[in-house]
């Protein structure tokens, strides 16, 4: 009973975790670029949704909205000012470095605003738990939100990408830039629409971040954007479905790890698996494989 | 070609010796304030790993973000070696000297045996594995005791308790509080000519056929090999290099302090990332860079002391904008004006 | 001070984008000469720029007593160091207004470690350029032991409000203002043992933590020794501290009645409110670090009603010192002081009261300043925030009683 307990608190952790990963997937798959200030837009949608629903009282779908819209700009801002200038620079590490400058700064920034002090989150739905087999299995309401989001914002990105004009776009751009451009593809248009899909998906994932483990600091972003990021490259990174798949793993393995191997060194096994799929399939689970040109 | 490559080392070596030069100086004269002195040490720690990365980075074109990792295994190698012979070896300088080698050689050992099956891999794979290796060595680090009674030597990676030491027994490495008591063998003389040493070596590594093996290997890898050059071997040996100057830098990080502690903070990707930075921000493939970006990088946040609670703020917006400065094709296209501007106001005058 | 770092921080920037100009790859002439010039003058520059600073130490000012502070104030850690900042300026203010230390007056300054040794080293030496001549600090125990070193052979007087290892206070020159973490595990255990609090006990620890990760140890070895049954101990570290389904099932599994959680608020809340969800429901009992639970922004108090924790200060105890210190910090920086704030203010105070007993005056060296307080610290006694009767060890080891209490309809109940 306790081995289904598990399974379902790591599904759910890895669902935010595949929920984050997303961001880091997709800019990378068009950008390719690492991204590491995406766990700071996290923390700062999460802090937006904390003001807006229980200190300003709003009602949880304008709070949502707002979160979102504000971390979409953010992203935006972001690539506008601090990633776009380097996107020709002479080696990609550049933009790299700018990215863990942004993440410094949206840290300190959270800091002097909101302060150091952990805020407790208070999720904005309050769905009971549900009990199985005779209240032995008790599966959170938020638990059961976040699984269900996750696969909700999977399939409609999936569906975004094949249906529309724009996700082809995305698509084209990602395959090779200039082949794109060529096309008639704006191709900063499609970098600029892709950092405010993954920046949206980040305040949603900081939501349901904190409403799972509802500890709110500066920092709150920062660790869970590291292991998103791993998981994105577990699933092989730039693949949407390789977000999902690399997530649950890796939150399923986090929480096994630390029931049946050691709770002190269950990062050290989740990294210890990465680095085994790793040398087994080099691209990731579900990455593509890389032929080289000769 | 040659020529130039010479100057080019031979002004290195001379920055490095006339900053050591300065620095004695002042320090004579007591004109230093006691934040620089404290800070001679950590400059010339930072500036072995930013140089031992930049060979990893720039030459053999490998991305590591697992550096910190090597500098841990260093530091508690060396640091435990220095504690557990202070009864043994009084000399504190031989004693230092033999925890440097030891260290290195540990991390040189660690490195070699990652990059065997790691190096197949490619670019960002690469750096998360490094990464993810980093960051198992601080988590096993942690949970990690290691003592001795009349008994012999007792290991543990649970608790304390465990290692089931006999009255009177010590500790040396207690898991999370790591190891206490380290000797003060560092000095700032030891740490350039340490500096020195490695900026001797990636030279002439890199300025060998060894080193244009290893290029060749990062330009194109199949035009390498089809060349008959031994690419595992040549990359393996980068990465060694490379590892073992992180460890070095790891033994007089350790032997700066008196407790030594895997925290997220300073063995953690947030201190690999630093060391990128300083990398990154010095210039891929320029050694001298390396070194400098590390010394500024680390004096800002603490000549930026005064400004209190907006200092990492600060430090932040000045490292984006360093960042655009130095890498943006647009700003480099503007420096190159005013620079092209300022030489032909200067052939009119 | 800030100015002049500005002044030298301009000039460095200036003279490194000069260095960085001047090496761009384009320019083709003598670059390399004249960039190791600049090089060589910008270190030059730069070090005797800072010199400056150190050169004239503040002998200057003959009637005043420099005290500094050092602790995270960003950082993963910052919450502890600015609890403990705004607290030293609370107390070194109302010193100052009610007319010094036996007339002289006190000047403060808190420097930022972010929870590093080095950093915090580096910390301690720029204060001893501003002139320092006691230490109040530094807040955690690890960036603590490495400094102790330095102001030991600096000779200099210091007091940590919080670090609480035994390493350290291993100096003659350290005193702590909090218990030590073995002190601690141990009176926990005495304590669960004597009230018959609970017979089959789970433990979650922070295995990446010192101060956790000592109690427990602690605890453990005394917990035998007692007869208590342990049926559950699971860890958790730093990089993955928001997630204890797991911990908290192994102890469900196990059976526990008591769950011992030697480690800080921010991560207890979340403990208290994952084990409701599940359904389960021990006892929990804490320790100081459980402290600040209750005042913890938009938290659901009712999740902790119940829970016993060791502490040696409430911030809603009705004595008259306590309130006046909760409403003063509430005032100036609008939220309620944890145990860290309180520790530091006492810090304080401590300081006082043996520069009163030792007669020391502000013209003495750091070294007799050292040597006069630690002599007179054994000898004094204090009643503060966090205890009353507070002695020391001439080890720097504190003796006070820690007050079990146990929070029912959200505030602390004293369990004796």
């Amino acid at each position: 009973m306790s081995f289904i307990m598990y399974l379902i608190n790591g599904i759910s952790l890895g669902s935010v975790y595949a929920i984050i990963a997303l961001g880091y997937t997709m800019v990378y798959g068009i950008a390719k670029m690492l991204n590491f200030a995406h766990g700071d837009v996290i923390m700062i949608g999460s802090y937006i949704s904390f003001v807006t629903f229980s200190q300003m009282g709003l009602g949880p779908v304008p709070s949502v909205v707002i979160s979102i819209i504000v971390c979409t700009a953010l992203g935006m801002i972001i690539e506008r000012v601090a990633y776009k200038p380097l996107r020709k620079a002479a080696s990609p590490l550049a933009v790299l470095i700018t990215a863990i400058g942004v993440s410094y700064l949206l840290q300190n920034i959270a800091l002097l605003v909101f302060g150091a002090n952990p805020i407790s989150y208070v999720s904005m739905l309050d769905i009971p738990p549900v009990k199985l087999a005779g209240g032995e299995l008790t599966i959170t309401g938020i638990t059961l939100v976040t699984i269900v989001l996750c696969l909700v914002i999977m399939a409609v990105l999936m569906i975004f990408i094949k249906k529309t004009k724009a996700g082809q776009a995305m698509l084209a751009v990602s395959e090779d830039k200039d082949a794109a451009q060529l096309m008639g593809v704006n191709v900063n248009g499609t970098i600029a629409l892709t950092f405010a899909i993954g920046s949206g998906l980040a305040a949603l994932a900081g939501i349901l971040l904190c409403s799972a483990y509802p500890t709110l600091t500066p920092y709150t972003g920062a660790m869970p954007g590291i292991k998103a990021f791993t998981a994105a490259v577990f699933g092989g990174i730039g693949s949407i479905p390789g977000a999902l798949v690399g997530g649950i793993l890796l939150g399923v393995i986090e929480i096994l790890g630390r029931a049946y191997i050691s709770s002190q060194l269950s990062d050290a096994i989740v990294f210890a698996v990465l680095i085994i799929v790793l040398l087994v399939k080099p691209t990731g689970i579900l990455g593509k494989p890389i032929f080289e040109k000769v | 070609m040659k020529n130039k490559k010479l100057k080019n080392k031979i002004t290195t070596f001379l920055i490095v010796i006339a900053a050591y030069a300065i620095v004695e100086i002042l320090l004579l004269t007591g004109n230093m304030s006691s934040l620089l002195q404290g800070l001679l040490v950590p400059l010339c720690t930072y500036s072995l790993c930013a140089v031992g990365l930049n060979l990893c980075v720039g030459y053999l074109g490998e991305l590591s973000l697992g550096h910190a990792g090597f500098m841990c295994i260093g530091a508690f190698t060396g640091a435990f070696f220095s504690v557990t012979t202070a009864d043994v070896i009084q000399s504190d300088t031989v004693r230092f000297l033999l925890a440097l080698v030891i260290g290195t050689a540990c991390a040189a050992l660690f490195g070699f045996l990652i990059a065997i099956p790691v190096l197949r891999l490619n670019g960002d794979y690469l750096a998360i594995v490094t990464l993810a290796f980093g960051e198992i060595i601080k988590n096993v680090i942690n949970v990690l005791y290691v003592g001795k009674d009349s008994q012999g030597w007792h290991v543990s990676i649970n608790s304390q308790a465990e290692l089931g030491l006999e009255p009177g027994g010590v500790t040396y490495i207690n898991g999370a509080q790591g190891i206490t008591g380290t000797p003060h063998s560092s000095n700032f003389t030891i740490g350039v000519i340490l500096v020195l040493i490695a900026l001797f070596v990636v030279y002439n590594l890199t300025d060998s056929r060894t080193g244009r093996a290893i290029m060749s290997i990062r330009d194109n890898q199949i035009a390498a090999e089809s060349v008959g050059i031994n690419v595992k071997k040549y990359k393996l040996l980068g990465f060694t290099v490379s590892t073992a100057i992180a460890g070095t830098a790891g033994v007089l990080y350790a032997h700066n302090l008196s407790t030594l502690t895997a925290l997220p903070k300073n063995f953690g990707y947030n201190m690999s990332i630093m060391i990128l930075v300083f990398v990154v921000l010095g210039g891929i493939g320029n050694f001298r860079g390396s070194v400098i970006a590390a010394c500024i990088l680390t004096l800002l946040p603490e000549l930026l002391r005064g400004l209190s609670d907006y200092r990492m703020l600060i430090y932040a917006v000045v490292l984006i904008a360093m960042m655009l400065f130095n890498w943006a094709p647009d700003a480099i296209f503007f420096r190159e004006q005013i620079v092209a501007k300022f030489k032909k106001g200067g052939r009119e005058v | 001070m800030a100015f002049e770092n500005w002044m030298l921080l301009s000039r460095f920037l200036i003279q490194a984008s000069l260095l960085k100009l001047v090496t761009s790859k384009e320019v083709i002439i003598k670059k390399r000469v004249i960039s190791a010039v600049l090089a060589a003058a910008m270190v030059c520059g730069l070090l005797s720029g800072c010199g400056g600073n150190g050169g004239g130490k503040a002998s200057a000012d003959s009637d005043t007593f420099r005290i500094g502070g050092i602790g995270p104030v960003t950082g993963a850690a910052a919450i502890y160091g600015s609890a403990v900042r705004n607290a030293e300026q609370i107390a070194v203010d109302e010193i100052n207004e009610a007319g010094g230390i036996n007339g002289y007056q006190v000047s403060l300054q808190f420097e930022d470690d972010e929870h590093d040794a080095e950093k915090s080293v580096n910390a301690y030496n720029s204060l001893k350029d501003w002139g320092m001549q006691i230490l109040a600090g530094t807040v955690t125990t690890t960036p603590c032991i490495a400094v102790a070193d330095k102001t030991a052979a600096d000779g200099m007087f210091e007091i940590t409000p919080s670090a609480s290892s035994t390493d350290v206070i291993k100096n003659d020159n350290v005193f702590q203002v909090c218990f030590t973490d073995p002190n601690q595990g141990s009176a926990s255990a005495k304590y669960i043992s004597d009230k018959g609090l609970g017979s089959k006990i789970g433990i979650i620890y922070d295995s990446s933590d010192v101060y956790s990760s000592g109690i427990y140890a602690k605890f453990k070895e005394e917990a035998a020794s007692l007869g208590l049954e342990i049926v559950s101990e699971s860890a958790f570290t730093a990089d993955s501290n928001t997630d204890f389904s797991v911990q908290l099932q192994d102890a469900k599994d196990a059976g526990a009645d008591l769950m011992f959680l030697p480690f800080y608020y921010q991560q207890a809340a979340i403990v208290l409110k994952q084990a409701k969800d599940m359904g389960f429901a021990p006892a929990f009992f804490g320790v100081d670090g459980m402290d600040g639970i209750l005042t913890l922004e938009n938290f659901d108090t009712s999740l902790a009603e119940g829970v016993m924790l060791l502490t040696p200060f409430a911030a809603d105890a009705s004595d008259e010192k306590t309130q006046a210190f909760v409403a003063k910090y509430n005032e100036k920086y609008g939220e309620t002081p944890n145990q860290f704030a309180a520790d530091a203010y006492d810090a304080i105070y401590i300081i006082k009261a043996a520069i009163e007993s030792a007669n020391v005056t502000p013209d003495m060296s750091v070294e007799e300043i050292g040597t006069a307080l630690k002599g007179a610290m054994p000898s004094i006694s204090y009643d503060g925030l966090t205890g009353s009767g507070m002695k020391w060890e001439a080890t720097g080891e504190v003796n006070k009683d820690p007050k079990g209490v146990v929070i029912q309809n959200g505030v602390y109940v004293s369990i004796d």
